[in-house]
């Protein structure tokens, strides 16, 4: 009983605060953004600061709302990769600063912890860049036949499915004996691709491909040896996964010491950055493949600028001096979808007017649509195109990101490039 | 699963190599302590301290194993005024306030590095050294790194057994090890002793952890976890043993590796049940020479 009083108090206390908050602001909408900037994920939230200047500069004086012209203020949050802190400060930008609306991107160690506060707090949410299962089956009772689906959190991106049949398309291209070994960790991301049911495993078993499964390993380890030694003992020839970008180095480095030579590696979630396959020691990260979302050859114009993606990404070298990465796309798109949705709500402080306005979305974005009446899929999921990419030696950068499988030719994404076996520095 | 004879040689020796790492680990906190009797809660930390310090001279395209002879120095003369000034004032007081020293050397270590060097992870570039190998047979090669990381363990313990018994300055560590009152008795001067040990285990903390960077990566809150590594070593070795701590070393890495044959999820836990066995069964370690008072 004592421990219910306290979560009384504690809920009674946290209301008066936020009520105060929400109360003390006139005409400014207040979006809070939560991203990992620093940590090992901090590659995912580099842009950041580049896509909300952009934006920011876009909105101008302000959004026209219902007849009113609101001010916008963006509040960014960094979570330093941690899911305890991406809770905390997601808490505090709901009860403390009195955001009105909450996006959160990268991986499901940020975006789900955010929405479970917004769920708590009854906060409405905008995510992505997560694959939509780990993200919609985040708690328990999602799982349940009779889950009714999350009321105030919204997601869009590409789910395990998508993943799958981009990874078989490419491996499908070339002559191996078909066995692969998987490096599935032990979190968020790890736990659903390995899943024996919806992940990577009987997937790949249907498509005729043998699967070896060495366990979940827990992330930032320094020895690879075991996973290596069960990959070579049954001649694996393709490795797959979602490790964390240090690990992959480390299992790489170590599968050279070890003489295991792979001819394909395809890496979900650790190759999507040229800094981390730059720095994968002595040019092991030349030809490892990976999941592509968004690329400066993908067709779409933003709603918000009128950018292409070669603009924009053209844009961020400039800026930045830095070789365009795939959030940009999706983060942008974050935030096209959020202007689109409090133009279109009749009252932006009003959770309830917000959640419809984002119900009711019907998006052209930098990376396609985003419509949340789609059949098919839980609620307030929606999915995103993807295609598959490998890092080739470039002419302008070290490594270059080159789409070589595209499974849904109609989405017009074009293939850049074609696929090559690794090199294994030789 | 099928443990062919290939297996296992190949598990065993990985597992040795690996333990190599954690004797580095081990070996300065274990020397703190048979000294002083002083446990030291930074010990990670400082190990991540000095992949840090490489992280900056490798700034200046300075190779990390180069930077060995830089980094070592570097740490030694930190340890000097940190016990003279800092850490002596505690000694004699109980075990208390050096623990709590060191635990507040710990949290601002891992502070002032997330200031200068952010959260993220980093790592340092030996090149092409750094995925060469020894191929044996067709299933066993051996990396060069990890080779020469438990050979500069071995190299490390050489030197500290011979300075401790042939040397002047080796034999006032022991006798001040041993009954320090006895020793100033002697003209040793205890207090200086124990800034020297602290400069040599912080010495030996830097080779740990230019060799940690290099294997892997290293961020600033990852101190604690490499501490914990140490202290396992030093257990299950045997406190203020030399040799007790190779062998705490490399049981613990073949632990680890033993485990992940079973399940990459038991690497860590592997080593840790190993670790409580020793405490349960044999809680001086296996090869204990320091005596307590």
């Amino acid at each position: 009983m004592a421990k219910r009083f306290f979560v009384l108090v504690m809920a009674a206390l946290m209301l008066t605060m936020g009520f105060s908050a929400v109360t003390a602001q006139d005409n400014v909408i207040r979006i809070g953004y939560v991203t990992p900037q620093t940590g090992p994920l901090a590659a995912f939230g580099a842009a950041d600061q580049f896509i909300i200047d952009g934006v920011l500069e876009a909105i101008g004086d302000g959004l026209d709302i219902n007849g009113t012209t609101y001010g916008v203020e963006i509040l960014v949050r960094d979570t330093q990769s941690d899911p305890n802190r991406a809770a905390q400060v997601a808490a505090d930008l709901i009860l403390v600063d009195g955001v009105d609306l909450i996006l959160v991107a990268s991986t499901p160690e940020t975006t789900n912890p955010v929405s479970d506060q917004c769920e708590a707090f009854q906060q409405p949410c905008i995510s992505t860049m997560s694959p939509w299962q780990p993200w919609y089956f985040r708690s328990a009772e999602a799982t349940q036949p009779d889950f009714p689906g999350y009321e105030y959190t919204y997601h869009f991106f590409w789910g395990l499915e998508d993943i799958i049949d981009v990874f078989i398309t490419m491996w499908d291209s070339q002559e191996t004996n078909r066995v692969v070994g998987g490096l599935w960790p032990n979190d968020g991301d790890g736990l659903a691709w390995s899943d024996p049911v919806v992940g990577f495993p009987p997937a790949l078993e249907a498509a005729g491909y043998t699967v070896v499964d060495p366990g979940r390993y827990e992330n930032l380890k320094d020895d690879f040896s075991a996973e290596i030694a069960t990959f070579r003992e049954n001649n694996v020839e393709i490795i797959t996964g979602v490790m964390l970008p240090p690990d992959l180095g480390t299992f790489l480095t170590q599968a050279s010491q070890q003489g295991f030579n792979p001819t394909i590696v395809t890496m979900g979630k650790a190759a999507l950055f040229p800094s981390v396959v730059e720095t994968i020691s002595d040019g092991l990260g030349n030809n490892v493949t990976t999941e592509i979302w968004w690329s400066p050859s993908h067709p779409w114009v933003s709603s918000l600028t009128g950018q292409t993606s070669q603009e924009l990404a053209d844009a961020y070298t400039e800026a930045t001096g830095n070789q365009p990465t795939q959030p940009i796309g999706y983060v942008h798109a974050l935030f096209e979808v959020a202007v689109d949705v409090l133009q279109r709500t009749s009252d932006p402080s009003d959770p309830a007017a917000l959640l419809t306005a984002i119900a009711d979305t019907n998006l052209e974005t930098l990376v396609g649509t985003v419509d949340w009446g789609v059949e098919g899929l839980p609620p307030s999921v929606t999915k995103t195109e993807l295609v598959g990419g490998q890092w080739q030696v470039g002419a302008t950068y070290p490594y270059e990101l080159q789409i070589v499988a595209n499974p849904n030719e109609d989405n017009g994404i074009p293939v850049t490039g074609e696929l090559s076996l690794m090199s294994w520095g030789s | 699963m099928d443990l062919g004879i290939d297996r296992i040689i190949n598990m065993l020796v990985q597992g040795v190599l690996l333990g190599g790492l954690y004797v580095l680990y081990g070996t300065g906190l274990s020397l703190i302590f048979g000294v002083m009797r002083l446990v030291n809660l930074a010990h990670g930390d400082f190990i991540v301290l000095s992949a840090y310090i490489s992280l900056i001279l490798a700034g200046f395209g300075v190779n990390p194993l180069i930077s060995i002879v830089i980094v070592v120095p570097v740490m030694f003369v930190l340890g000097l005024p940190l016990q003279r000034f800092v850490l002596n004032r505690t000694l004699g007081k109980g075990i208390m306030p050096p623990l709590l020293i060191t635990f507040g050397l710990s949290v601002i270590i891992q502070n002032a590095l997330q200031l200068g060097f952010s959260a993220d992870t980093q790592g340092l570039d030996a090149g092409a050294l750094e995925t060469a190998s020894i191929t044996i047979t067709p299933s066993l090669s051996i990396g060069l790194m990890p080779l020469l990381t438990f050979v500069i363990a071995i190299a490390v313990l050489i030197g500290l057994q011979v300075f401790f018994r042939r040397t002047r300055l080796g034999r006032a560590f022991r006798a001040t090890s041993d009954d320090p009152e006895a020793a100033e008795m002697m003209g040793i001067n205890s207090r200086h002793v124990y800034a020297l040990a602290m400069g040599l285990s912080l010495a030996i903390v830097a080779i740990a952890g230019i060799l940690l960077g290099v294997r892997t990566n290293f961020a600033p809150a990852l101190g604690p976890a490499r501490l914990l590594l140490a202290f396992e070593t030093v257990i299950i070795g045997g406190l203020g043993s030399i040799w007790g701590t190779l062998a705490g070393g490399i049981i613990l890495g073949l632990a680890q590796t033993i485990g992940a044959q079973i399940n990459p999820a038991y690497f860590q836990l592997s080593g840790h049940l190993v670790t409580l066995l020793v405490l349960v069964f044999r809680p001086t370690g296996l090869f204990a020479v320091t005596r307590d008072k």
